[in-house]
């Protein structure tokens, strides 16, 4: 559910159950855009530490 | 056939046996799959749930195996924020195991609310006054957590690594694991809290009723710690049972008994918690709502002291003196023993505080409602099982799960 949605209610418990969801899924969105985008760059310039 | 997937020096079993193995499981397998069908297709008309079970075996099932996934958060917490470098050599291991864990638990439960289709559900039109709501939603970002920790193990696979975008794929995942690690114990301590909670804010339920800290009753913290105390038992037990179907040694003894102690004084300090808590329940909380603790297990054929006893003593206190105690802690069947009863404990545990809640007469007309699963309810318990066994059984076979494996078992030259 996004605040813009019809049933969202601006009180206690919308902010903390889906800013805490939304908080977590942006980390894994932002670690997981960080390592695909720095892959495509070592991949394109071949650059990348050997594993 | 498939030597080229097999990682680099280590030695397999023959592609037809394997296959073999993997035919039987999937049998099983198979066989859920067909009673999972008929649970979608048919409705819950095919479990025995009633008015009294509402939750029933997939719960209990799901709670277990949401406890013994928790060797993953445990382990991962004690390797990338803890930074125990030892536990390098069984995090791969304790991942797969977590993430079989945790699909098998969304499965359950897209089997248990009966029309899967409608799952997002939960999320779109979610109750925010509810501890389950919090549950589906750490559960499903906790999923993506293990996903993306075991990602990096899959491109690892000798024909994948050779793709250079995977190759540095798997190196940057690596290069920031503690935060996903991280992020998936903060998920962790909330829905295992949660699931714990359920139990505790049971109001009408005097056998699952507890006192807590703010919004939190005492077994939102109970489960959380006893998944952390006995999660890494399940991951030593897994790891066992595999050195024991492969015939070799896959992770070097340092290892094993570092996690066996910490699983120890885990289980140590969560067991004197566990006991505080029952003897405040049974001395204050239960009588203070008209109850005596024999109402909660005489008059009845299944449910009597010997399970209180069991889950607290022989699977609690047992487990933890045996770990925390070096000279039995190094035994292997010492160890092996421990590790087994710390595995029943936890899911005794949560069949306690899931069917026992249920079973227990509340209201003065009611009596005991004992209940036996159907065979829909068994076969789609035993396929999470038969799962795990063969995403395992693929795993050990095309990734390379056990850093130590090649040094353990170095073939030796043959001198003449």
């Amino acid at each position: 559910m996004f605040p813009f949605s019809f049933e969202w209610v601006w009180d206690m418990g919308h902010m903390v159950f889906f800013g805490g969801f939304w908080y977590a899924i942006g980390i894994l969105s932002a670690g997981m855009t960080y390592c695909i985008v720095k892959a495509v760059l070592n991949t394109m310039n071949d650059s990348g530490e050997s594993h | 056939m498939d030597s080229a997937l097999i990682p680099e020096g280590a030695k397999r079993c023959p592609l037809p046996k394997f296959s073999i193995g993997i035919a039987i499981v999937s049998a099983v397998l198979l066989w859920g799959v067909y009673a999972m069908f008929l649970c979608w297709f048919k409705g819950l008309n095919q479990t025995n749930m009633n008015d009294y079970y509402g939750f029933a075996l997939w719960i209990w099932a799901d709670l277990a195996v949401i406890a013994v996934g928790g060797g993953a958060f445990f382990t991962g917490l004690l390797k990338y924020i803890f930074k125990i470098d030892e536990l390098k050599n069984i995090i791969n291991f304790a991942v797969i195991i977590g993430f079989i864990c945790y699909s098998s638990a969304l499965l359950i439960l897209a089997i248990d609310i009966g029309q899967p289709l409608r799952g997002w559900f939960i999320f779109w039109h979610a109750n925010v006054h509810s501890m389950l709501t919090e549950v589906a939603f750490c559960l499903s970002a906790y999923f993506a957590v293990l996903t993306i920790e075991f990602i990096p193990n899959i491109l690892e696979n000798r024909q994948a690594n050779k793709v250079p975008f995977f190759h540095h794929l798997a190196h940057n995942m690596h290069g920031v694991m503690a935060i996903f690690a991280a992020t998936g114990a903060f998920l962790s301590f909330f829905h295992q809290g949660s699931l714990g909670g359920v139990a505790g804010v049971m109001y009408g339920r005097p056998f699952a009723v507890r006192e807590g800290l703010l919004v939190w009753p005492w077994t939102f913290f109970l489960f959380t710690w006893s998944a952390a105390a006995y999660g890494p038992c399940f991951t030593l037990l897994v790891t066992k049972t595999t050195e024991a179907i492969t015939g070799k040694k896959l992770v070097k003894d340092n290892v094993i008994h570092l996690l066996a102690k910490i699983s120890g004084w885990m289980i140590v300090t969560y067991i004197i918690a566990k006991i505080i808590d029952t003897a405040y329940w049974a001395m204050v909380t239960a009588p203070s709502l008209g109850f005596n603790l024999s109402h909660f297990y005489t008059d009845n054929s299944f449910y009597g002291y010997w399970m209180l006893i069991t889950e607290i003593v022989i699977c609690g206190v047992v487990p933890g003196a045996i770990l925390i105690t070096k000279s039995t802690r190094e035994n292997p069947k010492l160890r092996l023993v421990a590790i087994i009863l710390g595995t029943i404990g936890v899911c005794l545990n949560r069949w306690v505080m899931v069917l026992q809640i249920m079973a227990v007469p509340v209201m003065s007309f009611d009596t005991w409602a004992l209940y036996i699963p159907s065979w829909q309810e068994i076969a789609t318990t035993v396929l999470p099982v038969a799962y795990g066994v063969i995403l395992i059984a693929f795993a050990y076979r095309y990734l390379p799960v056990f850093p130590q494996e090649q040094e353990l078992n170095q073939v030796k030259p043959v001198t003449e």
